[in-house]
This record gives structure tokens, sequence and C-alpha cells, in this order.
């Protein structure tokens, strides 16, 4: 599975796909982890324009990358949640966690 | 058409990951002609996405073993049945608790069951070690009048 990405200067956004379940979440964990650290990555965005489903293995994969960022004092945040991406966000607690910014 | 009288399907399927959408696009394609709305569709899809994962990632972990989706439509109401051979859940009532997980390794959230809860009317687990787990799920949907 390949995804989209933009790597600037420290940050990265990551464009999520259409359906993020187990296959998607573990996809997606590798390819984050390894850009974070091959271009030292201080800000991690997931945009979630192309996403219309999601379900816990994606929460699993979201809390991972924030514990990993916030090892290295970085930020991450998601943009562009659907009303139903955005709904699984608030059950998990997710907001809490994460900055949710630009709205669907 | 909206048949009063029940209907059923079952698909068996290997427990590989990438077979969950699989299950879930089967379950979207049987429950369609009922009609139901964008939200019920998705809470449907959701918490079947996550008895399957459970069933493969829990149930099975490295080995892999059958999943039997069954799903059964009675007018507006839905049953779904998830079942897995493989190792079982030790503590049903810690499975149920929101962010209790026994994969941590695997990134999980630990919000399977919750989800479950949260989008279908009626969650039962059946589950002994070493023989398996059965997830039945209940919902009962408000049909949309066609026009």
């Amino acid at each position: 599975m390949e995804f989209q990405y933009e790597a600037g200067t420290g940050s990265l956004r990551i464009f999520t796909p259409r359906e993020i379940d187990e296959c998607a979440a573990r996809a997606l964990r590798a390819e984050a982890d390894e850009l974070i650290d091959s271009y030292q990555i201080r800000h991690l965005i997931f945009d979630f324009s192309n996403t219309e489903f999601m379900d816990s293995s994606g929460i699993g994969m979201l809390i991972g990358r924030s514990k990993k960022m916030g090892y290295t004092g970085g930020s991450i945040e998601v943009e562009h949640l659907s009303a139903r991406v955005q709904k699984i966000f608030t059950l998990a607690g997710l907001p809490q966690l994460i900055t949710v910014k630009g709205e669907f | 058409m909206i048949r009063e009288q029940a209907q059923e399907m079952s698909i068996r399927f290997d427990s590989y990951p990438e077979n969950e959408q699989f299950a879930r696009m089967t379950i979207m394609a049987f429950l369609v002609d009922l009609n139901p709305t964008v939200d019920e569709l998705e809470d449907v899809k959701t918490a079947v996405s996550e008895a399957v994962t459970n069933a493969i990632i829990h149930g099975y972990e490295k080995e892999v073993g059958q999943v039997l989706l069954t799903c059964r439509k009675a007018g507006a109401r839905v049953r779904i049945t998830v079942t897995d051979h493989g190792k079982g859940i030790a503590d049903i009532q810690k499975a149920r608790e929101p962010f209790f997980t026994t994969r941590p390794d695997a990134e999980r959230s630990g919000m399977g069951f919750a989800f479950m809860e949260a989008f279908m009317d009626e969650v039962h687990i059946e589950s002994e070690q070493g023989q398996g787990t059965r997830i039945v799920m209940q919902k009962n949907l408000h049909l949309l009048q066609k026009v």
C-alpha cells in the first residue's frame, strides 16, 4: 500500500487512504515511522481529505504516532475529517490527544 | 423491496487482514436493499470491521484459521454473527472495557468492543479459551420511506 505525502522542512503531511482498517493502519504506521525518522520530522499532519471510513485500528495507529512525536517534543495534528471519522475520533476521546483542524 | 420474511447469508473466509474489507463489503451489499440511512450502514460497517478484526488479530493471532460471518435480515431487524475457532477470550468483562487491550504491541486501541456497542443495539460475546469466540450483534434499522 502506498500513500501520498509531502515532506517540508521538519514537517510531514500524509494523505490517508479511503478506508483505514487494520491493513491500512499497519501500512501507515510503517510508512510514517520511516519518514519521521529519515526526515527528522517535528510536525506530523495526517490529512484525512480522502478518508471515508476508519475503525479502531486507525485509533491505535494515531495514538502510537502521537506518542512517537511526543517522545521527541514534536507535534501531531489531523485535518479534514469527514463527519463519520469525526464521530469515531470523539468516541475514542482522540481530540484530547491530537489537534483536529479544518473540519470537512 | 423489503421482505418481512427473514433472509440469511453466510460467508467463511481465511483470517487474513486483507479479508476484512471483503467482509465489510459483503455485509453492505446484503443490507443495501433495506435502504438504510448512510449513518446506519456506516454503523454496521464499523461494528463488522471491529468484530472481524478481533477474530483475525486476537482469535487467530499468528495462525491462519477461518472466520464465519453470517447476517440475517427480517424487516428492519439485522442480526450479525462473527465466529472464530481461535484462542478465545480469557476475561470477557475486561475485554469489553474501553482502552483495554492484550495487544499493545500491535498498537491495538482497545476500542473494538466499545465501538461495537456504540454502533449496534445489542452485542453478545460467547467465548471459551482454546475453543473460539462468537459475537452476536443486533440492530434495528429505521427504514427510510421509498419514494
